[in-house]
């Protein structure tokens, strides 16, 4: 068998959610840091969204188990980087199509630049920087009167 | 001066000591912080800002196992256990961020006060985006790359406090009473959160934080100016104690018994 390209393991890693946001792939959300082969071993290092976040050991277990059933024979190590800043640039635009599709809006550069999910309209006030999850704040839309989460920038 | 990783601090013990002096006092700080945060849970003012201070508290808790993982990197010891089994005297946190929310407690009766929460969590996101800063210019890169990291996540804590304390003193009457005798209330606590204790020499010596003067000064400057904004008097800090030495008071004891009630049961277990 070739060995498998960095594309590859984008492909199969398609398949991993943060379960917080399961509609949007861990590689739409730019939380793959770097991918690492030498022979048989691969290495994939991924960057939190923010550091506190619950999910890491899960979301390590399923890039484990995703890699080592595609990849029989190779020894994959995945690890959570810490120290690499992730930042909100990093979505993909695909990531942020599939996140307005779930509810969410998608990160402006300030807290200002926002659109409702809902009815696009830009006419939205913020209630709280804080909301279901850390990487989440809270508005209201003045326009279609919903309330909306929208992914804080960073 | 030569940028360092994990492994060359290590083998300077000068400088791996006061890195972790520093390391400690950063994570424990969180820590108590985080728990006494999530102590509001179901207690907060509305349920929007419960579950926003219910996330305030969740961070903690991450960046405080940051800098444990640090330290375990260092060879202090495994983070899990430096964060649930060290006994308060080996604690480093400020003594200001171990005193309980208000009287009573979680469970019994709990008659927290929402403005002193508030306020002090201000004053330790302040301290704590100072510091983080202040490692911008550390010569070890991990804490540089960690105190980058968590700068953007602190600042939505401290635009969070600082959006509450304006509304506080945005109405007369018992609001601006109530923000007013809290910010003396930190004050009679607060002399400790900004000391190095016995570190700071060789902090500037080893260039790990080279300016702790700098970082001080700032924090001074932002606490003044705010208050000024919101025309609220500066207090008087006293120290009390001095939790940077290992100082603290019976409030620590109690929540640390309380933490590590079910680590204590089995620390080998995942959780
Ligand atoms: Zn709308």
């Amino acid at each position: 068998m070739e060995n498998p390209t960095p594309e590859t393991i984008e492909g199969l890693l398609q398949a991993v959610h943060d379960p917080e946001i399961p509609s949007v792939s861990i590689v739409d959300l730019g939380m793959v840091g770097s991918v690492e082969m030498a022979g048989d071993v691969l290495n994939v290092s991924l960057l939190p969204t923010f550091v506190g976040c619950p999910a890491q050991r899960l979301i390590e277990a399923q890039v484990a188990a995703r890699l080592s059933k595609a990849l029989p024979g190779y020894h994959i190590g995945v690890r959570f980087n810490l120290t690499e800043a992730w930042s909100s640039t990093r979505i993909s635009e695909a990531g942020r199509k599939a996140l307005r599709a779930a509810g969410i809006a998608p990160p402006g550069r300030t807290l200002d630049e926002v659109a409702c999910p809902f009815c696009g309209s830009a006419n939205a006030v913020l209630e709280n920087l804080f909301a279901s999850t850390s990487c989440r704040s809270l508005y209201y839309c003045k326009q279609c009167r919903n309330p909306f989460e929208a992914f804080k920038p960073l | 001066m030569v940028p360092w990783s994990i492994e060359e601090l290590k083998r300077e013990s000068g400088a791996r000591a006061a890195a972790g002096e520093l390391l400690f006092q950063l994570a424990d700080d969180d820590f108590i912080m985080g728990y006494r945060d999530q102590e509001w849970l179901g207690l907060a003012p509305h349920i929007e800002e419960d579950v926003a201070f219910g996330s305030i508290g969740q961070e903690e808790i991450g960046h405080a196992a940051l800098y444990y993982r640090l330290l375990e990197e260092l060879g202090f010891g495994r983070a899990d256990d430096l964060a649930s089994l060290r006994p308060a005297e080996e604690r480093r946190n400020a003594v200001l961020l171990e005193q309980p929310n208000g009287t009573g407690d979680y469970l019994d009766n709990p008659h927290f006060d929402w403005a002193w929460t508030i306020v002090r969590h201000y004053c330790h996101d302040l301290w704590e985006i100072a510091r983080l800063e202040g490692l911008r210019g550390s010569r070890v890169t991990p804490m540089r790359e960690a105190a980058e990291k968590i700068l953007g996540e602190k600042r939505y804590h401290r635009a969070h406090q600082e959006l509450w304390m304006r509304t506080m003193a945005s109405r007369n009457g018992e609001s601006r009473e109530r923000l007013a005798s809290a910010v003396a209330h930190v004050g009679e606590w607060a002399g400790d959160l900004t000391e190095w204790g016995p570190a700071r020499k060789d902090l500037i010596e080893w260039g790990i934080l080279p300016d702790p003067d700098g970082v001080k000064a700032q924090f001074r400057h932002q606490l003044e100016a705010f208050l000024t904004v919101l025309d609220v008097s500066v207090p008087t800090i006293r120290m009390p104690f001095n939790g940077r030495e290992g100082q603290h008071t019976k409030a620590l004891t109690k929540a640390l018994e309380h933490l590590s009630e079910v680590y204590r049961l089995d620390p080998l277990a995942q959780w």
